[in-house]
């Protein structure tokens, strides 16, 4: 990272501590910042905070470290979380498993080399009646197919060749 | 395409505003009074009587107090907390207010867990039309001295968090850990102070007690179970999605109209639950049979209960925070004594001691995800013994 992405950082968790409030309960909501902005913790962002807060920044790894939404290594730009809990998988999410690995060239856990994808298994999604379920960063993608898992890779990927800002949101109900 | 809604729901009858509006009316006591003769429990599973828990939060001495809304719905097969925030927000917000005034509380919180960030700008929208429409801030619905705001807080993904001490720590910027209980939410909660934690659908039915009275849901369900429950029904079933019910109904009679009749078992309370195999159908869905949040899954006569174990012992080993060591590696064990079975090499000493292990761990366990980990297994054990004993090893590709 240049030094002045490290000023910019700085400069922000300055912001996000004002808006949250400089104190621990803060914690969590400037993390999840950093991470929605960044798809990252790096340990620069973490001191950051662990200094704005007051708090060793032990405290900070181990929050980060518990929650599984949050990433101390960089992740893809589209991260892909397939349910794999009971109901989506009585709904036949090993075949969508299968086909994201195959579209993805990638297995469970790991990052396309482009930086693009990251995939990874996602405890119960609350989309239970309509799996296998899955998200693409915060978009829900429901009742999907191995034919779909075609669809949904290619939007990721021209979303980010028109060099759309958001990924388009699919109703959500 | 939208959640399937395949009942009449009572929600939907209940126009925002109308319960807040009859709970405001009335003094303090008065409110937590009406919650008992209603006799309201929890619906996110435990079943705590929730005048109780404001009764403790009110008669708490001190300026600041909490009400938390627990949308961390994270239980296996459930997502009626889900539907409900999305499509009847107003009664949620509406029982938070009731809370807020009958225990003195001037802050509300909702926890929503990550999975659920799609639901978070719709819902900041209702908050900034509800302060708007004096339904929220200072002075609600002109009502001097009592000001009330809310606050969405992010989970990030951890089950245990939907525990109430464990969803306390996280707000407070803390690993989700659960406390040790006592001290209760209700003196020292959030920031130490006096806090309820109630389920999304607790709060819609209180809304709903307020405008249509307590005696109408008093008359509703059973002795120990009063009033309507909202079912999330998956699986091996013709009509799957939600279904609202009163409390007592049986499993049977839910298989009937959910199109599960050829159902072997249902799971009952999502992971945390329990299996009930079709011999046991005539038992009844309540507090005092077999209790749930909402989560009903069903399994046709074609679903292998190992795997379904398995997927459910897997959840438990995930979702474990580690804090203490009956779950943690309880669980691991138990998991491991399912990977043995399916390639046919467990002896049924070991079994045996695998389900010793289970009750071990159910007594031993810190918190409610500890304790509830191996109900699955050993009902799953218990009722399918013969389905998962002396399976033929699988062959090696």
């Amino acid at each position: 990272m240049l030094i002045t992405e490290h000023e910019l950082l700085k400069d922000e968790i300055r912001e996000w501590c004002v808006r949250y409030g400089a104190d621990r309960g803060a914690l969590l909501p400037i993390l999840q910042e950093v991470q929605h902005k960044y798809g990252h913790i790096s340990e620069f962002a973490m001191q950051q905070i662990a200094d704005a807060l007051e708090i060793h920044p032990v405290e900070v790894d181990g929050v980060v470290s518990f929650y599984q939404f949050l990433h101390t290594r960089t992740h893809g730009r589209f991260v892909i979380r397939l349910c794999r809990t009971v109901s989506c998988d009585m709904a036949g999410k090993d075949r969508v498993a299968r086909q994201l690995e195959n579209e993805l060239g990638i297995s469970f856990g790991a990052t396309t080399p482009d930086g693009r994808f990251t995939l990874e298994w996602a405890s119960c999604l609350g989309l239970c009646d309509q799996g296998p379920a899955l998200l693409v960063n915060e978009t829900v993608y429901r009742e999907v197919t191995p034919e779909k898992v075609h669809e949904i890779v290619s939007a990721c990927r021209r979303s980010l060749s028109a060099h759309a800002p958001e990924f388009s949101q699919e109703a959500a109900s | 395409m939208s959640v399937s809604i395949r009942t009449p729901l009572t929600f939907r009858d209940v126009p925002p505003g109308v319960g807040l509006e009859a709970a405001l009316a009335l003094k303090r006591p008065a409110v937590i009074a009406t919650l008992r003769a209603a006799d309201l429990r929890g619906r996110g599973g435990a079943g705590f009587p929730t005048a109780t828990k404001w009764n403790l939060a009110a008669a708490a001495q001190s300026k600041t107090k909490y009400v938390v809304c627990n949308a961390d719905e994270g239980e296996p097969g459930t997502f009626k907390d889900r539907v409900i925030l999305n499509h009847f927000p107003d009664l949620v917000l509406d029982g938070m207010l009731i809370g807020g005034y009958a225990i003195g509380a001037r802050k509300g919180l909702i926890y929503l867990r990550g999975e659920y960030t799609y639901l978070r700008a719709p819902l900041e929208g209702i908050l900034a039309r509800r302060r708007q429409e004096r339904r929220l801030g200072r002075a609600i619905l002109g009502k001097k001295g009592f000001d009330f705001d809310i606050e969405i807080r992010m989970g990030a993904g951890a089950y245990v968090c939907g525990e109430e001490t464990a969803l306390i720590e996280s707000l407070e910027g803390q690993r989700g850990e659960p406390r040790n209980r006592p001290p209760f939410p209700v003196d020292t909660g959030f920031q130490d102070q006096p806090t309820i934690v109630n389920n999304v659908e607790t709060l819609a039915w209180v809304a709903c007690i307020f405008a249509k009275g307590a005696d109408w849901f008093r008359a509703l369900g059973t002795a120990k179970s009063r009033g309507l429950k909202i079912f999330s029904v998956t699986g091996d079933c013709e009509r799957p999605g939600i279904y609202e019910y009163p409390m007592g109904l049986t499993v049977g009679e839910l298989m009937q109209r959910v199109g599960g009749e050829g159902a072997k078992a249902v799971q009952i309370g999502g992971a945390a639950g329990r299996c009930v195999p079709a011999a046991l159908f005539d038992r009844t869905i309540a507090f005092e049979d077999i209790p749930t949040g909402g989560s009903i899954i069903v399994f046709g006569p074609q679903r292998d209960m190992l795997q379904v174990a398995k997927n459910f012992m897997e959840f438990f080993v995930e979702e474990s925070c580690g804090q203490c060591t009956p779950c943690r590696a309880g669980t691991r064990k138990l998991l491991g004594g399912l990977e043995l079975l399916e390639n046919g090499r467990c002896s049924i000493e070991y079994l045996s001691e695998l389900c010793r292990l289970g009750e071990s761990i159910s007594l031993a366990s810190k918190c409610g995800l500890g304790q509830s980990s191996p109900k699955a297994f050993l009902s799953i054990i218990r009722h399918f013994r013969d389905e998962l004993l002396g399976r033929p090893a699988p062959a090696t590709s």
